[in-house]
């Protein structure tokens, strides 16, 4: 009796395997879905080739008035020539190393934070967000050290968006933070404080504080005292996101077992060093993606701040569209907000997933 | 109701600031060193910054002009852009000392803002663009039209007004940005756009060919636009005026920019008096008699603004029209100097 001998392992039907196969599966699985396919294909293929040839092919770069461009494609002589325009604002000519330099700072910080064995991180985290914005405020304000002092109208462009985003980033976090606490608290007062202030902030439109700011407040202040509008719209862009940051922290402790509390109690940890050591490290760990959430909206809620009269890097494109030398480039001028927009955008939401991926414990 | 709170709480902000804003402007503009002048976050032609960042445009110059009148240098002018809606709140708080943002003079402004017209810089108004193409000369033949709107409740008003009048039927076109509507009518929506004339030029630079549209000469409804400052200080007001009358002046006299010099040595009386050769016209503003004399040198007349900023030397190529002089059939006109 001859040994069974089972046929050696066929190889799967050539259709069924590699990129035929997968086309076949996820693109052609039937007649409709086929000509869907074909569909979308040749509408992606058209938009994308259209759109090179508008952007890049048929697009005019080089030159320094309209007429250097020739109509047929994108015009982007119009963004050249107006490049340092859009990131520096108003600010005189002659000082604008000092944002050079505000932005190079800025610059080594993410990246010494960004690169794993630099040595004293804590430090320079604490010089990013303690040290850099005072720096930065002396930099770009002036009025010591024989720096020239450029008065808050003259700030526009990038450097402005940037100034409003990173200010709201920094301040709403610590403050967002002890909300949050003083949400959870025991103690009534702080409660309902705490309490009432998210929720009055949460509740008003950004773009209501902003109008509060700019055109109620002066009515009711003395003329003497004249605080600064970007000042004023600062103070609201904070208030108001500090209460959007401490829901998302609260989101955060609420997912940290009572466990972890009672065993620091156990322990004998005091209050503070209980959050600070035991639950916020955990909490924070767990909140980032809601935290760069929060950033990334801010980030681009920044813009508001034109409908008061601000020029930051959407309204400074705004009001170049309205160069009589330049009339009808808007759609050149959108697209470079949108990009850089999207540069900063995503580049936080990136970092984010860097973050979470170092500090992953494997809690997942 | 909502209307009533609103106007209340602006009532209350207003009786606040007025007690607060009678000090002279005038010492606080030369005590700080510069004019605070409210600007337009960006019209072409009107008010818009520059490559270099500098603002220019027809608003703006009447800032300069001031600056040269009190300062004796045009250029000591800080600009602070405002929106529509902050502008009369940026003058009433004090945080600006005159508005020079396309402001229509209207009665209920000027009465019960709070508010004194100082004259106005130009005589705009609402008008009809058409395409070449399309062989019309005058509104009156648009009977049965599509008119692209930009939204906006004036000026769908004006033009059912318009319409109504003549006993003429349109169909509205209405879009909410400028930049949709001439998207609108090049593509072919409507016949006709309508807006303000001065905007109307701004929009047919936008066109992929300018040339193939045409503005045609009818104006349907009336908006004066002119530099604005707070009721209550007299000689502030005065100031502003009398700038805008010395630019109109000086035109008129022949004088400009390049010839002001010579034209100190002019025996016309009224050179004389323009330019502060014969003396003592400036104390009357508490100016120097030079305030004239530095607005031309450094700002130019009011036809050499025009040109520069709205006109023939500019891209948008608006014609003088109701802005040339009295004497050339326009409502320039400004009272003697004396």
């Amino acid at each position: 009796m001859s040994e069974f001998k089972p046929l050696p392992d066929q190889p799967p039907p050539p259709n069924t395997i590699g990129a035929v196969g997968w086309m076949r599966a996820h693109l052609f699985t039937g007649p409709i879905n086929s000509v869907l396919t074909v569909a979308a294909a040749f509408l992606i293929l058209f938009g994308i080739s259209w759109f090179i040839n508008w952007g890049l092919f048929d697009a005019d770069f080089v030159g320094s008035t309209r007429d250097d461009c020739s109509g047929e494609g994108a015009c982007w002589v119009f963004i050249i020539a107006r490049l340092s325009q859009f990131i520096y604002g108003f600010f005189p000519e002659e000082q604008i190393w000092r944002i050079n330099v505000m932005f190079f700072i800025f610059a080594a910080c993410i990246i010494a934070l960004m690169i794993e064995k630099t040595p004293k991180k804590g430090w320079i985290s604490l010089f990013t967000l303690v040290g850099f914005p005072i720096i930065s405020f002396y930099l770009l304000n002036g009025g010591i050290f024989g720096l020239e002092e450029v008065e808050t109208h003259k700030w526009g462009g990038l450097t402005l968006t940037l100034v409003i985003a990173i200010v709201g980033i920094v301040a709403s976090l610590p403050i967002g933070i002890l909300l949050a606490l003083g949400r959870r608290s025991d103690m009534p007062v702080i409660r309902s404080i705490s309490i009432v202030y998210i929720e009055f902030w949460r509740g008003v439109p950004l773009i209501t504080v902003l109008f509060m700011a700019s055109v109620m407040l002066p009515l009711f202040m003395s003329a003497g005292a004249e605080t600064d509008k970007l000042m004023r719209a600062m103070i609201g862009v904070i208030m108001f996101q500090s209460a959007y940051m401490a829901e998302v922290v609260r989101g955060g402790l609420q997912a940290i077992p009572k466990g972890q509390t009672e065993a620091a109690q156990a322990l004998g940890l005091s209050y503070w060093k209980t959050m600070f050591l035991i639950i916020l490290p955990q909490a924070l760990k767990l909140m980032i993606p809601g935290i760069v959430n929060t950033f990334i909206a801010l980030f681009k809620d920044t813009s508001l701040v034109l409908i008061i009269g601000l020029f930051d890097l959407l309204a400074i494109v705004q009001s170049a569209l309205n160069d009589p030398n330049w009339l009808g480039f808007s759609v050149e001028g959108y697209i470079f907000v949108a990009f850089m927009f999207w540069i900063f955008c995503f580049g936080m939401s990136r970092y984010s997933q860097a973050l979470e991926r170092k500090l992953n414990t494997s809690h997942r | 109701m909502k209307k009533q709170l609103v106007s209340a709480v602006a009532a209350l902000g207003l009786v606040a600031v007025s007690t607060a804003s009678l000090a002279a402007t005038l010492d606080d503009v030369k005590k700080k060193g510069f004019v605070q002048c409210g600007v337009s976050t960006g019209l072409p032609g009107f008010s818009n910054p520059d490559d270099k960042g500098n603002w220019t445009g027809l608003d703006v110059d009447v800032c300069r002009a001031v600056a040269a009148a009190t300062l004796g240098d045009a250029s000591k002018v800080k600009y602070i852009p405002l929106n529509a809606k902050e502008r009369f709140t940026a003058l009433q708080s004090g945080e600006v000392d005159m508005l020079s943002r396309n402001t229509t003079w209207t009665l209920t402004r000027d009465g019960s803002l709070g508010l004194n017209f100082a004259g106005v810089n130009y005589y705009d108004g609402q008008g009809f663009m058409v395409s070449k193409e399309l062989g019309v000369k005058s509104a009156k033949e648009l009977d049965g039209a599509a008119v692209c709107i930009q939204a906006g409740t004036t000026t769908e008003l004006n033009l059912a007004d318009y319409f109504r009048e003549l006993g003429m039927k349109y169909q509205p076109v209405v879009f909410d940005t400028s930049d949709q509507t001439v998207q609108g009518f090049e593509a072919g929506r409507c016949d006709v756009l309508t807006s303000d004339q001065s905007q109307l030029y701004a929009l047919r630079i936008k066109l992929s060919k300018p040339d193939s549209a045409m503005v045609l000469p009818e104006v349907i409804s009336k908006e004066p636009l002119g530099p604005v400052v707070r009721q209550g200080d007299d000689q502030w007001f005065n100031i502003v005026k009398w700038s805008m009358f010395a630019l109109v002046t000086a035109e008129e006299l022949g004088v400009t920019t390049s010839n002001v010099d010579q034209m100190k040595s002019s025996t016309n009386p009224n050179v004389q008096r323009l330019l502060g050769t014969e003396a003592g016209q400036g104390k009357n503003l508490g100016l120097d008699d030079t305030w004239a004399y530095n607005i031309v040198k450094q700002v130019g007349n009011y036809g050499e603004m025009f040109e520069r900023n709205v006109g023939s030397g500019s891209a948008l190529g608006i014609s003088r029209g109701l802005n040339a002089l009295w004497t050339k059939g326009g409502l320039q006109y400004a009272p003697p100097i004396r």
